[in-house]
């Protein structure tokens, strides 16, 4: 391998990526537009306030001795900044409004709610004199924001209803189960969605490499460098650096056009830096899915096609948000899933980069583009150079 | 047919390309047929023939593009086959279809082929100015090669093919779609690299180019050489006017219809 003829074929790749319209749109101009679409769709332009939930709320408690602290509960709910309080006399009424989209959360408040939190204060420190109960809560689920931040206000809201402003985290005798440790006051759906976009630009590469890699064999390119003394490694390894240096302006574009229109993700340089490599590594396995299309098809259409076709469970399954049921079980095998996980953990939840679920899925991401990048290598040397 | 098995030269160190019983089949094909051949060193050698005669193919198999069926060939003593990255370094090739990345400027494709071959930059810069005045393409150098013309992209081509300085160059129909006055700029440089003692292997449709460039001639009819010598010689030798007479006589097929 020589490094000048590698670097000599990158410059050439980055004068095409600049000089080729075509190129340039769907590399740079493509997910910076779709930045900013998405930011306007989805409320992150401008926004800086909290978002605001309409939430339910359905008091079961009515022969409690103790109703002070039900209505003391919907108190410091409705304190919450963006929080609106929407009372139901039954819980089938609030239900029905749920299912209609007409509020983005149902509380409902068990019978015994007030016993349970007054025996608490009788004997604190004796779990088996506790009367237990449970707050039902159910959550539209096409509210991203709802599902997820919901439930840490309403746990927030009870333990500030049971011991006022103090800070505790004592056992109690009324549970809330809380999915998502974040920070709800400030959560839209853009926030949702930004880490999913670094991994849904960075998936065109691999129909920019499908596409590139047709037109340089049709056009007799790969035979007339094949008669110098590049060697196969060589111009792969020119490729590779090549998409993986485009992955990482694209980050750079989508997270300075994300901060424009008023992102800002929970985490310091050290966690973009986390992120970078984490998209750097994924582009290796959209390079080779590139190059396993580009070896089966004769066209530089068929090639955006089937790259279409590869790129597009991965763009949806997955990459945005998790779908469940067979969609998860399909995007568990999918590399852009695992880059969303970590990204988001990362610019969603605050994590710090010592958290070990996004090694895990940076070791991942790792394995799955090595094999998919040596099997594309191997597959167009062997089948897609078109000698 | 008969066919000439050329023995003009032994594989001495004279010897710059070698092809003993050289053959390519495609499928049911026979495109090079038992083709035997000696070129010296500093020799520029015509290779004549039809369309579909076998002289792309021979080309290609010299530029290690394509691996023989039978027989071998050796450039600069190199099997193409066994040592074909020590053949690549040796050759410059102008493909018959020119192959060029568009969005580059015709002096940035020269360069990145140079640097293809491991030409030290400054180098570079030298050679690039000297080749492009030699073949008349100074003054369009550094426009996009998408906005050339097809003679233009032939010059490119060409300088493309012999940026590194190779002995031995493949010149696959390098005038093609050339306007009088460029051709005979690129006559200038050809004769010009003979004196440079660089092998060539010119193949052509042009017999008067054949004829002012080429030491010796090839003609070659489906696959096979079917005559070779000195022009000068051929002519002589059946007693007609010029290399266009020998070609139309040994093949039997109109030359201006294959134009």
């Amino acid at each position: 391998m020589d490094f000048k003829r590698v670097l000599a074929l990158v410059k050439k790749n980055m004068k095409k990526f600049t000089r080729d319209p075509g190129t340039l749109f769907l590399l740079v101009l493509f997910p910076v537009v779709l930045t900013t679409v998405f930011g306007f769709a989805f409320g992150g332009i401008g926004e800086s306030g909290p978002q605001s939930f309409e939430i339910g709320v359905v008091n079961t408690d009515y022969s409690s001795d103790h109703p002070e602290w039900a209505s003391g509960f919907f108190t410091n709910l409705s304190d919450i900044e963006g929080v609106i309080l929407v009372e139901y006399a039954d819980n089938e009424t609030g239900q029905a409004d749920l299912l209609q989209g007409s509020i983005d959360a149902l509380i409902v408040i068990p019978t015994g709610f007030g016993d349970s939190c007054q025996s608490y204060w009788e004997f604190p420190f004796d779990g088996t004199s506790w009367i237990n109960t449970s707050i039902s809560l159910y959550l539209d689920s096409g509210s991203l924001v709802a599902t997820a931040a919901v439930p840490p206000i309403v746990q927030q809201v009870f333990l500030r209803t049971l011991f006022g402003d103090a800070k505790i985290s004592l056992d109690v005798p009324v549970q809330l189960t809380s999915p998502q440790l974040i920070s709800a006051s400030s959560v839209s759906q853009w926030d949702f969605m930004v880490p999913g976009m670094f991994a849904f630009s960075a998936i065109f590469i691999t129909v920019i490499v499908a596409q590139s890699m047709t037109v340089e064999r049709n056009e007799g390119l790969l035979r007339r460098m094949s008669t110098t003394p590049v060697t196969s490694s060589d111009y792969m390894l020119s490729q590779t650096l090549s998409y993986m240096t485009v992955a990482i302006i694209q980050v750079a574009m989508i997270f300075l056009t994300s901060y424009l229109i008023g992102y800002r993700p929970a985490t310091g340089l050290i966690g973009i830096g986390f992120a970078l490599t984490i998209l750097a590594v994924f582009s290796l396995s959209c390079v080779g899915l590139g190059l396993i299309a580009a070896t089966f098809t004769n066209s530089a259409d068929g090639a955006t096609g089937l790259a279409f076709m590869v790129a597009m469970p991965q763009m949806f399954l997955g990459t945005f948000m998790p779908l469940g049921g067979i969609a998860d079980t399909i995007a568990s095998i999918m590399p852009s899933t695992y880059v969303t996980d970590a990204l988001t953990t990362l610019f969603l939840r605050g994590a710090l980069v010592t958290t070990p679920s996004i090694w895990i899925d940076l070791v991942l991401v790792v394995a799955a583009s090595i094999i998919v990048v040596i099997a594309g290598i191997l597959v167009f040397d062997r089948w897609g150079r078109g000698m | 047919m008969e066919v000439i098995v050329e023995q003009s030269f032994k594989k001495t160190k004279k010897t710059a390309i070698e092809l003993k019983n050289l053959t390519k089949r495609f499928g049911n094909l026979t495109a090079v047929d038992g083709l035997f051949l000696d070129i010296r060193w500093g020799e520029i050698f015509g290779l004549l023939g039809p369309n579909g005669a076998g002289k792309t193919t021979t080309v290609n198999i010299l530029s290690t593009l394509l691996d023989p069926t039978e027989g071998y060939a050796t450039v600069a003593g190199h099997d193409v086959v066994e040592k074909a990255s020590e053949v690549r370094k040796v050759i410059g090739l102008c493909p018959q279809e020119p192959a060029y990345f568009p969005y580059l400027t015709g002096r940035e494709n020269i360069e990145l082929f140079g640097q293809l071959h491991s030409v030290p930059q400054k180098l570079l810069g030298e050679r690039i100015e000297n080749l492009a005045q030699r073949v008349d393409i100074h003054d369009d150098i550094d426009r996009r090669a998408s906005h050339y013309s097809g003679g233009m992209i032939r010059r490119i081509s060409t300088i493309m093919a012999l940026i590194h300085d190779p002995p031995v160059a493949l010149l696959d129909e390098p005038t093609v779609a050339m306007d009088p006055i460029s051709r005979r700029s690129v006559w200038d440089f050809i004769k010009e690299l003979r004196s440079q003692n660089k092998t060539i292997i010119l193949t052509t449709h042009y017999m008067e180019e054949a004829q002012e460039l080429s030491d010796r001639v090839g003609i070659i009819d489906e696959g096979r050489l079917i005559e070779v010598g000195p022009p000068q010689d051929l002519i002589d030798k059946y007693q007609v006017n010029d290399l266009e007479d020998v070609f139309v006589l040994r093949t039997g097929k109109k030359l201006k219809e294959e134009v």
